[in-house]
């Protein structure tokens, strides 16, 4: 079913009524809503101006704000780029015809997706420094959670992309003397990389988004630096979350519409994915 | 394996893990009914609802859970005097319950509304051709439908649930991860082994998780 409308008629004069009517009631029930967390932010008294003008401040902004978010998109893109390559990685070893790599493979990807995130930057931020007798920085042990955790997601992503590829493809390529390697490299990856790539951008989402965990190891990201610290400065935590959220939805929102924009081109260009699982196609919504 | 030998460390490691259970269950039924509620909210005929939906999705799909749960224990409850229980582990149980309910409701409703286009168009036409309402059409014929051809997609949300229980760690509630954490700190030279046995024990309850819903999927999918 493409449109939503189909599920209902276009609206004659009594439908038109009953939906105005429902308009009506449902929005007097939301203003209505509103009104109350308005009274409760207000007994609270955080509509006091002294809390929302840090934001006007350069300071805020300078001192808080765009060093958290700095430290945020650092440790995105550092994960973004060893995800995907552990992604390919582990993605090819697994539909080895080897089984003494594949078997490997299979289980460290299935291992990495069904193990909480947090347990993961735990266990590199307080438990390798026993191992290694020296402390681990905050920024690796949220990127090499991250890269572990998407990184799997993404293997999965990438095979799934991998299979989808017509099989004479494949076929073609070793009539013509390729070999297994090159079929991979130069067939293989490079199709599933386009059929996947909305799958892959919504999963980088995901990792941005999961860059907030840094915040429990003290990591200086966007809510440990525009929340947390500025709240302990200010006493707007209500004021500091509700901006810092604003900011995270803005970033979010322009990378899913990449993923939209990327999604319509390759729909366009590349060959048509028969149809991915929907397994595969659903983003698993961590952190 | 000596650290597990110790009674008081077993019985945190399994308070640990009932508290992710019980949130887990708890957000899981909040969250689904949410998200049908929400789903029904996008596709409905009245455009305010359509928009409350589409709003809601938007802004928890791409806030972090982290926020939202940080925003549930500072915002909503030491900022606006929100309390839910007398006891403080009980009070910041609910608090995390609050939180991955609103956040997985989003995914639930997006999973749902993607298992609605699955179904083919002239199955509602028919049944606007014989005369039921909009709800009657989304009750009756598509929902039972989509709900078929969703349980993939809603198994990954239940596993990812299950994992992002953790989080609420952060608001002081000791489960899995805190105990994890405690363990470690007191016990440096155990390191490897607290930590197989803290993921040992997700993975062992979640891939086979993941493998049911592949199968019931598989099972209860509509042939067409």
């Amino acid at each position: 079913m493409s449109t939503n409308s189909v599920l209902y008629d276009h609206p004659g004069p009594r439908a038109r009524t009953r939906n105005a009517v429902l308009t009506l009631v449902f929005g007097v029930g939301l203003v209505a809503l509103l009104w109350w967390v308005y009274r409760r932010f207000d007994e609270a008294g955080q509509w006091e101006a002294s809390l929302w003008q840090p934001f006007a401040e350069p300071a805020t902004w300078t001192q808080f704000i765009w060093p958290g978010l700095r430290a945020t998109l650092q440790a995105a893109a550092v994960g973004m780029l060893l995800s995907l390559a552990f992604g390919i990685v582990f993605a090819v070893a697994r539909l080895s015809d080897h089984r003494w790599i594949s078997i490997p493979a299979g289980a460290v990807v299935e291992f990495f997706r069904a193990v909480p995130l947090l347990l993961m930057i735990f266990f590199v931020f307080y438990g390798v420094p026993f191992l290694i007798q020296g402390p681990v920085p905050a920024f690796w042990a949220v990127v090499i959670g991250l890269t572990l955790y998407n990184g799997s997601v993404l293997a999965e992503a990438f095979r799934a992309g991998i299979r989808s590829v017509p099989g004479g493809q494949a076929e073609a390529a070793y009539a013509i003397g390729m070999r297994k390697s090159q079929v991979m490299q130069l067939i293989l990856l490079p199709q599933a990389a386009r059929a996947m790539l909305p799958v892959i951008v919504s999963q980088l989402v995901v990792l941005l988004k999961d860059t907030a965990l840094g915040y429990i190891v003290a990591y200086p990201e966007l809510l440990q630096r525009g929340v947390n610290d500025l709240a302990a400065n200010r006493g707007n935590i209500v004021a500091a979350a509700i901006v810092v959220a604003a900011i995270y939805i803005v970033i979010n929102s322009l990378l899913t519409a990449f993923a939209g924009w990327l999604s319509g081109r390759t729909q366009r260009r590349a060959f048509r994915a028969p149809r991915p699982a929907t397994d595969a196609t659903v983003v698993e919504p961590q952190g | 394996m000596h650290v597990f030998a110790d009674p008081t460390n077993f019985d945190a490691f399994l308070s640990g893990f009932l508290w992710i259970l019980k949130l887990t269950g708890a957000s899981a039924v909040f969250a689904l009914l949410l998200g049908v509620l929400l789903a029904a909210m996008r596709v409905s005929p009245v455009p305010v609802l359509r928009g409350f939906g589409a709003a809601w999705v938007n802004i928890f799909r791409n806030t972090p859970l982290t926020l939202v749960v940080f925003f549930c224990y500072f915002g909503l409850f030491s900022t606006l005097g929100l309390s839910l229980a007398e006891d403080l582990d009980l009070n910041n149980y609910w608090l995390g319950v609050i939180g991955l309910s609103v956040y997985t409701a989003a995914f639930v409703c997006e999973a749902i509304r993607s298992g609605i286009n699955t179904v083919p168009a002239g199955q509602a036409e028919a049944a606007r051709a014989i005369g039921l309402t909009f709800a009657q059409t989304l009750r009756i014929v598509v929902l039972p439908q989509a709900a078929r051809s969703v349980v993939a997609p809603l198994g990954s949300i239940l596993i990812a649930l299950c994992k992002n229980a953790t989080i609420v760690g952060t608001i002081g509630l000791m489960e899995s991860s805190n105990v994890m954490k405690d363990l470690i700190n007191s016990n440096g030279d155990a390191v490897i082994p607290i930590f197989l046995v803290f993921a040992g024990t997700f993975a062992a309850f979640l891939i086979p998780t993941g493998y049911l819903f592949g199968w019931l999927a598989n099972r209860l999918a509509v042939k067409r």
